[in-house]
């Protein structure tokens, strides 16, 4: 079994994608299958962008076991108000800093379902966010 | 299509230019890096005008074969830095973005497949 957490700091624009290109180099030793690793690839890279431009820090945890890919991401805060409305294509409560780097799009949960066999999202104001995202391995 | 026909066809010179050149297979353009995240492809040539470390970040984990700036926009040092350590090659070209699409598509390169 593999298990490797990297704390994603509020604002960290400076080292973002640093997490996921770490956990794409341990799925590529590992020899997991080009597609998949793809896929964990957009996903987890959206995770960390979403704990960069909207919490105030948190974490992402891989787990290897079972021929499942699970990343588990969590934060401290502030929570997500409508999660139903974070998930449409298009809507986005990015800040203007976030927005004149190119994101802000409204694409990071939808890309991060798109991209994984099992998606589940919980949050509460005021407490932080929980996502689990699974993928197969076979 | 090689980086090296690439550059020339669009008069590009590299900003960054890593010993294992890939090969562009696809190309894309667009500045919403989430939008360019969702579509990336390994191989592809990205035409933005985008220029901090996340373009780098987008890139490499796409395993695209380069960066394209267009209008002769220039990127800073560290980035560049970046760009060379994950092995993606970084050009700059007087061209407008449309011109550059125009030029790569009327050649061959094909657009990225979903």
């Amino acid at each position: 079994m593999i298990h490797s957490v990297y704390p994603i700091a509020q604002a960290g624009y400076d080292s973002a994608g640093q997490a996921s290109a770490d956990i794409k180099r341990q799925l590529k030793q590992l020899g997991v299958d080009s597609k998949i690793i793809r896929r964990v690839a957009v996903a987890c890279y959206e995770a960390e962008m979403n704990l960069i431009i909207h919490s105030l820090g948190g974490a992402m945890e891989l787990s290897i076991e079972d021929g499942w890919i699970t990343l588990q991401i969590h934060d401290k805060g502030p929570g997500i108000p409508d999660v139903e409305l974070a998930k449409k294509e298009g809507f986005s409560t990015a800040g203007e800093d976030a927005r004149s780097l190119g994101f802000g799009a409204g694409m990071g949960l939808p890309n991060m379902m798109r991209n994984t066999d099992d998606f589940l999202i919980a949050s509460q104001v005021g407490v932080g966010t929980l996502m689990i995202m699974k993928f197969k391995l076979v | 299509m090689t980086l090296t026909e690439l550059s020339a066809l669009i008069k590009a010179r590299p900003l960054s230019r890593p010993e294992n050149l890939r090969e562009a297979t696809c190309g894309y353009v667009c500045d919403l890096l989430s939008w360019v995240m969702a579509r990336g492809q390994p191989g592809m040539a990205w035409v933005t005008v985008q220029t901090h470390l996340n373009v780098i970040a987008v890139a490499s984990l796409h395993e695209m074969a380069c960066v394209i700036l267009p209008d002769d926009i220039k990127m800073e040092e560290a980035v560049l830095a970046k760009a060379l350590e994950e092995g993606i090659a970084v050009y700059t070209s007087p061209l407008s973005a449309y011109e550059i699409c125009g030029r790569l598509m009327a050649k061959g390169l094909v657009p990225a497949l979903d």
